[in-house]
């Protein structure tokens, strides 16, 4: 029987196998921020272990990060320990990190790819769930806790019990102004967010083939949000376009290029689990709830919890509705918006940056909301700025930050204050994410964009 | 980490599905450069209100959480296992966890039991009839056990052999450097590395 991508690249990296234990697994490519690495690199001291192989390890600052003033000492002493603290790391194991200010500087989801580390048939793990992202490349790549961090800084393996496979197919061809966004939240709503527990998911299809590289990225991102670990797209020609010229790019381009070209799922494989979806059924989606799952195209209403015939969603719902401070039944364009949140390593890409400037330019926010704009890089900014992106925001009200996770999930200052309404191309709606006692609504950023000028959610057709 | 073989204690129901990291332990608790100290940010959120479950005075001693379905979705951050930890929890059941919380509980020594959804509202009714039901939890036999009833549960060998002989994961994992270095050996020339920068 012929294999899955995913199988592929995982027996490509099998250090071990043996009957009754998890496989050992190499890992090609350790990404670290200063959030999940310092009880890691304290357990290293503590046991005397050095770290097997920094020359496959890259570090960098994004959580805690200011977004303003990045020019002077980060305010928040807690936050600047922590990051303080990544760097002392890094000197005096020998790691690489770019710190904030630095040209590489950014999410670390957004940094990988854009240094051409990311590359397909690789295994990339991160203290980060949102790890995923680097499947866009035909890599395997997931999130890790603490443990799993030290572990891999010291033995550049992973213990790891290999999970099932599921393909989603997204067929056909997406009706202008419907993103990779929209696609991946009507995903999570059709599966929930348990629905890939215990997968890997493989994203297939016309559609998927479709899309750009960013565009993958963000789908392969939101893959932790439907429960699955990873998700992985496999690698064509807009891959090998995309990797081509980075910085780390293989020498050997023709030779690297046979080798991915091998990393396709066999006709005759066979997944545990299939879900197909038709690109022409999806629209512009929207959150409503407080878990990713809790989904709806803008075009309709918010749901009434009475309508769900699970006694756990019903509850679920029920309960969401009181923290969002919405009624069953009111039209999800009728929302109004405090605060639109462009960013994230979901949609904090140049291309989310332009497809949101195009429905700004020339135009005014809404007076009754605050629009923060933060690109995912310091290199995204500067690409940004030397297309006048900027320019265009500011001219429209907008805020122009410096990159980071930002509000994403607040652990700098930018945050929602309590009973803050967004609508956000962030990751998770969950209660107080944004900022205790915010309440979020996941767009695209073409929906940010459009609802920043009519102040209640809006796709872009709206205006 | 210690070893893990039975653990005898009370529970504490918590009714909700979808308990997410965040909800677990929200971002700003997690600038803490310790594995300690994360009690204070457990289900921060919750906590000022007196009729979360955790804020009952029934329910303080608790030191096992049964809580529903899809509980320590989200965010990788093991900090939620160490705030669970840290408040007191030994043993977390629900009917399906977040796969990365799941690990994260097995590195870090906290017991994650999947139960059926019937098995566990059972287990709701029993400790909200008697908060203070003696519940035993045999990783060995692999069952839980109230008053009459015993319910068994499913955990793969592996895990549950670390676990109970409270093994360091990296100790293990360097007895097989012959076979990394082997591994090594064999890696293809196309895969990029970090240093020097380019």
């Amino acid at each position: 029987m012929g294999k899955t991508l995913a199988e592929k690249i995982w027996q490509e990296h099998v250090v071990r196998s043996a009957a009754g234990e998890p496989d050992l697994v190499y890992i090609d490519l350790h990404l670290i921020h200063e959030v999940t690495s310092p009880q890691a690199f304290d357990g290293l001291r503590l046991a005397g272990r050095p770290v097997r192989r920094p020359d496959l390890t890259i570090a960098t600052e994004d959580h805690n990060t200011p977004t303003q003033n990045i020019d002077q000492p980060i305010a928040d002493p807690v936050s600047k320990l922590q990051v303080d603290t990544l760097r002392a790391n890094c000197a005096e194991f020998g790691l690489r990190i770019h710190s904030l200010g630095d040209i590489d500087q950014g999410i670390v989801h957004v940094v990988g790819p854009q240094l051409g580390l990311t590359q397909p048939g690789m295994t990339i793990i991160c203290g980060d769930s949102h790890t995923s992202t680097h499947g866009a490349f035909g890599a395997l790549a997931f999130g890790v806790g603490t443990s799993e961090v030290e572990h891999v800084l010291a033995t550049q393996t992973l213990p790891l019990i290999r999970p099932k496979m599921m393909a989603v197919n997204v067929e056909g061809e997406l009706a202008p102004g419907v993103t990779s966004k929209d696609v991946i939240l009507a995903i999570i709503a059709k599966i929930g967010t348990g629905g890939g527990v215990g997968y890997i998911v493989e994203y297939r299809g016309s559609a998927i083939r479709a899309m750009t590289m960013e565009s993958r990225l963000t789908i392969c991102n939101m893959s932790i949000e439907a429960g699955a670990r990873a998700g992985l797209i496999a690698p064509d020609e807009t891959t090998f376009a995309y990797i081509k010229g980075k910085p780390h790019a293989p020498q050997d381009w023709d030779g690297a290029v046979a080798y991915w070209k091998t990393l396709t799922t066999d006709a005759d494989a066979k997944f545990d689990h299939e879900v197909t979806l038709r690109a022409e059924d999806i629209t512009p989606f929207v959150t409503w709830g407080t878990n990713p799952g809790q989904g709806a195209p803008l075009s309709s209403s918010v749901p009434d919890p009475a309508s769900f015939t699970d006694a756990e969603e019903r509850s679920a719902a029920e309960r969401a509705l009181v923290y969002m401070g919405l009624e069953a039944g009111m039209p999800l364009k009728k929302i109004a918006i405090d605060t639109v949140f462009l960013g994230s390593c979901t949609n904090g890409r140049i291309e989310d940056l332009r497809s949101a400037a195009a429905i700004l330019d020339g135009k005014k926010i809404a007076s009754t909301l605050r629009m923060l704009v933060v690109p995912g890089s310091a290199r995204v900014r500067l690409q940004a700025e030397a297309e006048g992106l900027d320019k265009i925001f500011i001219n429209a009200g907008a805020e122009w930050r410096n990159a980071g996770c930002s509000m994403c999930l607040g652990m700098n200052p930018d945050q929602l204050a309590v009973g803050e309404r967004s609508a956000s191309t962030s990751n998770r709606n969950f209660e107080g994410r944004q900022g205790k006692g915010g309440r979020t609504h996941l767009v695209s950023p073409p929906v940010a964009a459009a609802t920043a000028l009519r102040g209640t959610l809006s796709s872009p057709a709206d205006l | 980490m210690d070893k893990f073989v039975t653990h005898v204690g009370t529970a504490v129901p918590l009714r909700r599905s979808n308990v997410d990291t965040d909800q677990i332990i929200p971002a700003v608790y997690l600038k803490k450069i310790t594995r300690s100290g994360f009690e204070d940010g457990l289900f921060n959120a919750w906590r000022n209100d007196p009729a979360f479950e955790l804020n009952q005075e029934k329910y303080k001693k608790a030191t096992i959480l049964v809580a529903g379905i899809d509980f320590g979705t989200g965010s990788s951050r093991e900090h939620a296992v160490w705030a669970l930890q840290n408040y007191g929890f030994k043993v977390i059941i629900a009917p399906r966890f977040g796969d990365i919380f799941r690990g994260n509980s097995g590195k870090a020594g906290l017991l994650t039991i999947t139960l059926s959804q019937h098995d566990v509202e059972a287990l709701w009714s029993a400790i909200e009839a008697k908060p203070d039901v003696a519940i035993t939890v045999d990783l060995e036999a692999r069952t839980v056990s109230y008053g009459h009833s015993s319910v068994g549960f499913v955990i793969d060998d592996y895990t549950r052999w670390r676990l109970m002989e409270g093994l360091d994961d990296i100790g293990l994992t360097l007895q097989q450097t012959d076979s990394i270095d082997a591994f090594e050996k064999s890696r293809s020339a196309f895969k990029p590395q970090t240093i020097p920068a380019k």
